[in-house]
Parts: structure tokens; C-alpha cells; sequence
């Protein structure tokens, strides 16, 4: 059981790159309706598989500088980070189902 | 097997109002969504022609509100939940949804329409890398940036004065040297400095590098020669085609692939029934998809009826 951390750009190098466990990393914001509908299914592997990875957010018109420098063009788009390298991208809304055959690799 | 009174696969406009209309009439309703709630309107900026809202709204809201509705009477909507089959089993249907098997009385077809595809190269490989099928969701995230727009339609001009708000520059790129959208919008077009026309023009390839676009290549359509430009972004509204694949084999379409229905919404099969963007109806808006959705469940609603009371 764990709780969704919200990742600024200030934090994002300490946060995301330094973090020991993998971070899954959400990018959206607040007028993106698919990225609502991933809002409980993110909550869900966070409280399943919160020991595994660190599910954190962060609101790409607050934060522009980290969505552009990850060339995050759609949102919802998640990256996975391991070690303070990029090691996933998916791009657009997903059922859980699908999104825990994508993380296997971190949460299995 | 789980029964269900009224089947509606699709949860748009026609979908949702649909479902609506046979909660309220107290039928077991179930509202199957390959994706997300809302429809093509999610994917729309701002709606100002759904009558109610003197100022307009988003599309999002108006989808929102029309699922909120439709579970306020005990619809249940699933989404992620793709039909993979329909099929007739005696007077019912079989309907198979994400490996799982209803047995529906009746089913409405609300399928609707998906954007077309240009089927140039580059297209699918940055979908999300650049490549978008919807301004309103990512275009924020192309502040300064040069855009391209490929369409000439209400939709394609419509997304293109609101990509202007973040981009530097938008080309609209247009296989024609004149516009088909309204004449209003097409005035709010021309007058935009940060649009530019390629008239003449349709996209033989995007692309990419570092995996996003970088570019598209333009083949002239007239007399003029090929051309390349750097762009960051491109967002493609060139029509949609309907998403009639369940059916193909059980009902009757016209000659581009639409559902053939009656007034009431009824296919050619008994049964089953259909609303909105996928049936031949003329007018492809959110109000008439709402009012098909409608008829549909009000016929829908009479079989069920018949069928409980027979037997």
C-alpha cells in the first residue's frame, strides 16, 4: 500500500532518477479525460506493487521542462526509470490487465 | 452466462443516450467500451451546436455528463471492455466481450466512426511520438512548436485555429486548392497569421527522428514540385471511417460502409439495432447521434418487452 507521489521539475532528478526501486512515472494534467480514467488503475498497481516501484505523477503543464525533455507528446504517456535511465514508454490509456503485462519485467 | 435486456456496445452520444433511455425504463442495460467513455467528442475541443449550452462546453464535459446520466438510472458502462463477437443464437444474441459471453435479448450497434488514416510511412511508427489524431489532447504539449494539419474540413480547420494557441506555426495541408469546411470557420482560418495554407499539397511520409517526427514530405497534387518541411508535430483530420467490423457479415451497409437502419433505428436483422456515427444517417452530430440512440432504445426496449411477455 502505497501513495501516488507527486514529482515536480525541481524534485524530478532526486525523485525519479535518484530512487533506488523503479519509478513509474505518470504524465498528464488536469483537462486530459483519459488521463483521469488512468488515475484509479495507477492507485491499484501503487497499493498492489508499491514495494516493487514507485508509481509518482507529474503534471506536465506545471512542469513543462521534464515532459519536454522526455519528448512526451501525448499524454497520458508513462516511463518507467531504472537506475536514472528511461527503460519504458507507453503511450495513451490502458487497462490495467495491460499495463501490469507491461511492467512484468518490474513488478512480476 | 450473465443476461442482459439490452446489450450497447459503444459508449458515445448514441451509446450513452441510448443506455439512458433503457434504464430509465428499468431494462438490464449494459454498456460495453473498447477505450474510454465519451466518444469522438472527447476528442473535441469545444462543442457550441448541442442545444442547452448557450456558451458551449468541452467535449470531455458534455461526455462526462452524458455518462453520469446514463449510470444515474443503473446503466452499467465498462469500459476497456472490447466486443470481440456478435452472433445470433435463437431470437437472442451471444454478445463476447474481453473473453466473456452475455446473453443479450437485444443489442444496439453504437459503435461510430474512427479518424482515417493517410497510410503513409511514419505514420503508426510516431503515433504518440508526434503523429496525433487529437489537438485537444496533446497540443498543449507542442508549445512554440511548427505543426502541421493535414484536412480541409471542419475538423481539420477547427483543430488547427486551436492549435494556434500554443504553436508558433500551424500548415494546413490540403490535397485541394479550396476548403470544404463552413464558410465561418474558414473566415477565422484565413485571418489567423499563424496559419499558413499548402494548398495542393497531401503527406507522402513523416519523419522521424530519436523517435518523434522531424518532418513531412508534401507531393504536390498540381503542377508545382515536392516539397519538405520541418515540422515537430502532425495532426491528421482527413474523415473517419465507420467501425463496422462486428457485423460485416450479418447486416445490410451502403456502398461506403455504413449501417443501412430505419427510421426507428432497426437493421436488417431482428434485433439488433443501431445509432449514430455507423449508420447511413446524414447528419453525423453529437444531437442526432443522441436522438438515434433514442429511437433505438425505445424499439429495443418494445422487443424486450414482447420477448419477456411471450414467454
Amino acid at each position: 500500500m502505497s501513495d501516488i507521489v507527486q514529482v515536480t521539475d525541481a524534485e524530478f532528478d532526486s525523485a525519479v532518477l535518484g530512487s533506488d526501486k523503479p519509478v513509474l512515472l505518470d504524465f498528464w494534467a488536469p483537462w486530459c479525460g483519459p488521463c483521469r480514467m488512468m488515475e484509479p488503475v495507477l492507485q491499484e498497481i501503487a497499493d498492489e506493487h508499491g514495494d516493487k516501484v514507485v508509481v509518482s505523477k507529474l503534471n506536465v503543464d506545471e512542469n513543462p521542462t521534464t515532459a519536454q525533455k522526455f519528448d512526451v507528446l501525448s499524454i497520458p504517456t508513462l516511463l518507467v526509470f531504472a537506475d536514472g535511465q528511461v527503460v519504458k514508454k507507453l503511450v495513451g490509456a490502458m487497462p490495467k490487465k495491460k499495463l501490469i503485462e507491461e511492467l512484468a519485467a518490474w513488478i512480476g | 452466462m450473465e443476461n442482459i435486456d439490452i446489450a450497447i456496445i459503444g459508449a458515445g452520444p448514441a451509446g450513452l443516450t441510448a443506455a439512458l433511455y433503457a434504464s430509465r425504463a428499468r431494462a438490464k442495460t449494459v454498456v460495453f467500451e473498447q477505450g474510454i467513455p465519451g466518444g469522438q467528442i472527447v476528442t473535441t475541443d469545444w462543442i457550441e451546436n448541442y442545444p442547452g449550452f448557450p456558451k458551449g462546453l468541452s467535449g470531455q464535459e458534455l461526455g462526462d455528463l452524458m455518462l453520469a446520466q446514463a449510470e444515474e438510472y443503473g446503466a452499467e458502462v465498462r469500459p476497456f471492455t472490447p466486443v470481440e463477437k456478435i452472433e445470433g443464437a435463437g431470437l437472442d444474441f451471444i454478445v463476447t466481450a474481453d473473453g466473456e459471453q452475455y446473453l443479450a435479448k437485444t443489442v444496439i450497434l453504437a459503435t461510430g466512426a474512427v479518424p482515417r488514416k493517410l497510410n503513409v510511412p511514419g505514420e503508426t511508427e510516431f503515433t504518440g511520438r508526434g503523429v496525433s489524431w487529437c489537438a485537444t489532447c496533446d497540443g498543449a504539449l507542442f508549445k512554440d512548436k511548427i505543426v502541421a494539419v493535414v484536412g480541409g474540413g471542419d475538423a481539420a480547420i477547427e483543430e488547427a485555429l486551436f492549435l494556434t494557441k500554443f504553436v508558433e506555426k500551424v500548415y494546413v495541408i490540403h490535397r485541394r486548392d479550396e476548403l470544404r469546411a463552413t464558410k465561418c470557420i474558414q473566415e477565422r482560418c484565413f485571418d489567423n497569421p499563424k496559419i499558413e495554407m499548402k494548398w495542393s499539397r497531401v503527406v507522402s511520409e513523416i519523419k522521424g527522428e530519436d523517435n518523434k517526427v522531424v518532418g513531412v514530405g508534401l507531393a504536390a497534387t498540381n503542377d508545382d514540385e515536392d516539397e519538405y518541411v520541418l515540422v515537430d508535430g502532425v495532426f491528421i483530420f482527413v474523415g473517419i471511417d465507420p467501425a463496422n467490423e462486428l457485423v460485416k457479415n450479418m447486416v445490410d451497409f451502403d456502398e461506403i460502409g455504413y449501417l443501412k437502419i430505419d427510421h426507428d433505428g432497426r437493421t436488417s436483422w431482428p434485433g439488433l439495432f443501431a445509432a449514430g456515427d455507423i449508420t447511413d444517417s446524414e447528419l453525423k452530430q453529437v444531437i442526432t447521434a443522441a436522438a438515434k440512440g433514442a429511437s433505438a432504445a425505445f424499439e429495443a426496449l418494445k422487443m424486450v418487452d414482447e420477448k419477456v411477455c411471450s414467454i
